[in-house]
């Protein structure tokens, strides 16, 4: 279903957007007092957007070394080249140590590749163990948005999903009460796994570390806890330098939530002894995207989830109505470029107000990529018959003034003195809740020729 | 100098009474401005739909009718700002080049190229400004929410010297209308909401008078605030910069 549709749908109940629009606004309000008192914020922005568009300049280099002092350190390496292939591998080193019960902190990557479903049918239980994606996993919904992942849910609902899971006592959506619950049945679930899956926000390339962000200490609890840690990354998570992590992190945690910093940054360089360590690094579509001109740039995200706080479409149409992983403004330049027709719709789901470039830490130049996707999308996607018609006959219309005259003369004569019910048909989707324009007796050309013969 | 005047398609059409305030404003500037007859529109319902190549005719009838001026100036940062921006589309010829460097939006023209705010305008009434996103984020006609930049606007530096105009501050400084061009059809759900929550904000902030510098995104307020019967009214920056009242 198009966007718009599922638009439509979640609109249905204003108070809801209502509800979900603030509660994303007020996290656009922290970021900008948190940004504000950074001195030099721009000029940091501008650094991150340098330091990324070398690391893709530069991936091949980077990776290779990567994966050398990675192995230095005792870790095990592997590489995806897609979805399929990285699943498998997540699975053959849980099969190898016989794993039944798995752990997951917070990894875009991992619900990208559909990993949940595929440990599942191989008989192995995964609990995600951020609460919001806990939260999402137990209603069988996928996260709404890549920070806040069951920011679509309401306190209440999330009580009677407790209930229903966790065997909580109705509370009337206590946030403490709730959060309480949720730590005690998470405790269980750390102690009895055997391996911890986490995500990566960065890949140090001159240490071979890796470094996992999150404010519940999670990621943490598990990989400490379990004798084996698997660390999921996209190809392009790759810093060059560890001291680059001061741009990053101070930039990362004020765009995404206005915190001065995650309350975690935790490192992994080396598995503990007696553990194992292994990262595997996924192309999925990446290498392609790198191959864009025009798009390569949506590769320095660094997912901090600011342009879908920013957004007043995802905002109001929720994050859901996206259908892709990655949802809201970057979602809708990604996606294209994994499959142009069932994402066709999302870059026309914006009005190109440019509020993500301008809120992007990492300085994509998202809006004028979503123009361009457009650009693809009408020549390679089949398009409606009358959009496409109409569109074609109004570009011969505009390059000929002759014409232009008659049609702009016709239209209004048509819209004062058609009648109103001919006028605001269903066909008219502008009428339907707003009033057309009120027709004056002349246009400006008109107007300036009667001037011009006065004078 | 001498100015071209571009009056965008809807303006030309819909609202003639901002092409004429447009133009009187000017003329009061002691600008020589001359309407070349002939122009159409800058292409850009074409190129906000994914249609750029079937705008080439009209953004080169564009640049013919309008590549002798030193200056081409228009009451719509949003038209402006395509022509700037996706002119690139064409190839960069002098005449290109010239008309995609020299075509200002009126405001802007007014304040950095005449070095003019106070213009001698008059309006008695409250006003609340919508920063139209391409003039705000496209031409930097002013500093966006987003930027940690020092704050400015172009806009504002004019009404501010608007005898008896009392210049409202609205909660939400710079969020989009929702009209967006065809997104406005296309997207009907979503871009209704988002100017109803705009409308609802100058409503908020005691505004009698949402004013701008697109008149695009006011025809989209102005519809919902008619149906809706509200005590609003929409005008461009153009009529309240050349009313005496």
């Amino acid at each position: 279903m198009a966007h718009a549709k599922e638009a439509e749908i979640f609109n249905r109940d204003e108070s809801k957007v209502n509800w979900h629009d603030k509660a994303l606004w007020f996290v656009r309000n922290k970021r900008d007092k948190a940004g504000s008192n950074v001195k030099g914020w721009e000029e940091l922005r501008n650094l991150a957007s340098a330091i990324k568009a070398n690391v893709l300049s530069n991936l091949d280099n980077y990776l290779v070394q990567f994966e050398e002092n990675a192995k230095k350190n005792g870790v095990h390496v592997h590489w995806a080249a897609n979805a399929e292939e990285h699943n498998k591998i997540v699975h053959s080193i849980l099969s190898k140590h016989k794993v039944e019960k798995v752990v997951k902190s917070k990894s875009m990557l991992t619900e990208e590749c559909h990993l949940n479903p595929y440990l599942e049918a191989n008989g192995i239980e995964v609990v995600d163990t951020d609460l919001g994606e806990r939260i999402v996993q137990l209603a069988k919904e996928p996260p709404s948005h890549i920070v806040l992942p069951a920011i679509h849910k309401t306190k209440e609902e999330v009580d009677v999903l407790f209930q229903e899971h966790l065997n909580t006592k109705p509370s009337n959506g206590d946030p403490q009460y709730l959060t309480s619950e949720a730590r005690k049945h998470l405790r269980e679930k750390f102690l009895k796994a055997d391996a911890a899956i986490t995500g990566v926000n960065f890949a140090v390339a001159d240490t071979g570390g890796v470094v996992v962000c999150t404010n519940e200490g999670n990621a943490d609890m598990g990989t400490h806890l379990a004798k084996v840690h698997i660390a999921c990354m996209g190809m392009e998570k790759i810093i060059p330098q560890e001291k680059h992590l001061g741009v990053f992190l101070r930039l990362l945690a004020r765009s995404a939530t206005g915190q001065l910093i995650t309350t975690y940054s935790s490192h992994f360089n080396k598995p503990a002894p007696g553990t194992e360590m292994h990262i595997v690094i996924v192309d999925n579509g990446r290498t392609k995207q790198l191959s864009r001109d025009d798009f390569r740039a949506s590769l320095h995200c660094i997912r901090c989830g600011a342009c879908m706080n920013t957004c007043p479409i995802y905002r109001r149409s929720g994050g859901h109505s996206y259908k892709t992983t990655i949802p809201g403004p970057i979602g809708s330049i990604l996606s294209p470029g994994i499959d142009l027709k069932k994402n066709s719709s999302l870059p026309f789901a914006s009005t190109l107000c440019g509020s993500c470039s301008d809120v992007c830490p990492v300085k994509i130049n998202i809006h004028e990529q979503l123009y361009q996707w457009r650009q693809i999308i009408t020549k390679e996607v089949k398009q409606p018959v009358v959009k496409k018609s109409v569109l074609k006959i109004t570009g011969r219309v505009l390059a000929n003034s002759k014409m232009y005259g008659f049609m702009g003369k016709s239209a209004r004569f048509m819209l004062k003195h058609m009648p109103r019910f001919m006028i605001y048909s269903k066909l008219n989707a502008w009428g339907k809740a707003r009033e057309l324009p009120k027709v004056k007796d002349g246009n400006f050309d008109e107007w300036y020729k009667k001037r011009q013969k006065n004078e | 100098m001498k100015v071209g005047l571009f009056i965008p398609c809807y303006i030309n059409q819909l609202y003639p009474q901002v092409g004429v305030a447009t133009l009187e404003l000017l003329e009061k500037l002691g600008v020589e401005v001359d309407y070349p007859m002939g122009q159409t529109c800058c292409g850009q319902p074409l190129g906000n739909s994914g249609y750029e190549e079937d705008s080439k005719g009209a953004c080169q009838l564009f640049v013919e009718n309008f590549k002798a001026y030193d200056y081409i100036v228009g009451p719509s940062g949003s038209c402006v700002y395509h022509v700037k921006k996706h002119f690139d589309i064409l190839e960069q010829t002098d005449a290109v080049k010239k008309v995609r460097n020299n075509t200002y939006e009126l405001c802007q023209f007014i304040y950095k190229v005449l070095g003019r705010t106070d213009i001698g305008a008059s309006f008695p009434f409250k006003v609340g400004i919508h920063k139209s996103c391409h003039g705000l984020r496209g031409l930097r006609l002013g500093s966006c929410s987003e930027r940690m930049d020092d704050p400015y606007s172009t806009e504002e530096s004019l009404l501010k010297e608007v005898k008896s105009l009392e210049l409202k501050t609205l909660n939400r400084a710079d969020e989009c209308c929702g009209f967006g061009g065809t997104f406005s059809v296309f997207e009907e759900a979503i871009s209704v909401k988002m100017g109803k929550d705009r409308i609802q904000d100058h409503i908020d902030s005691d505004v009698e008078v949402i004013t701008g510098a697109d008149h695009s995104c006011l025809m989209h307020l102005e519809g919902l605030i008619n149906r809706n019967n509200q005590p609003l009214k929409v005008m461009h920056i153009a009529e309240i910069l050349n009313s005496t009242m």
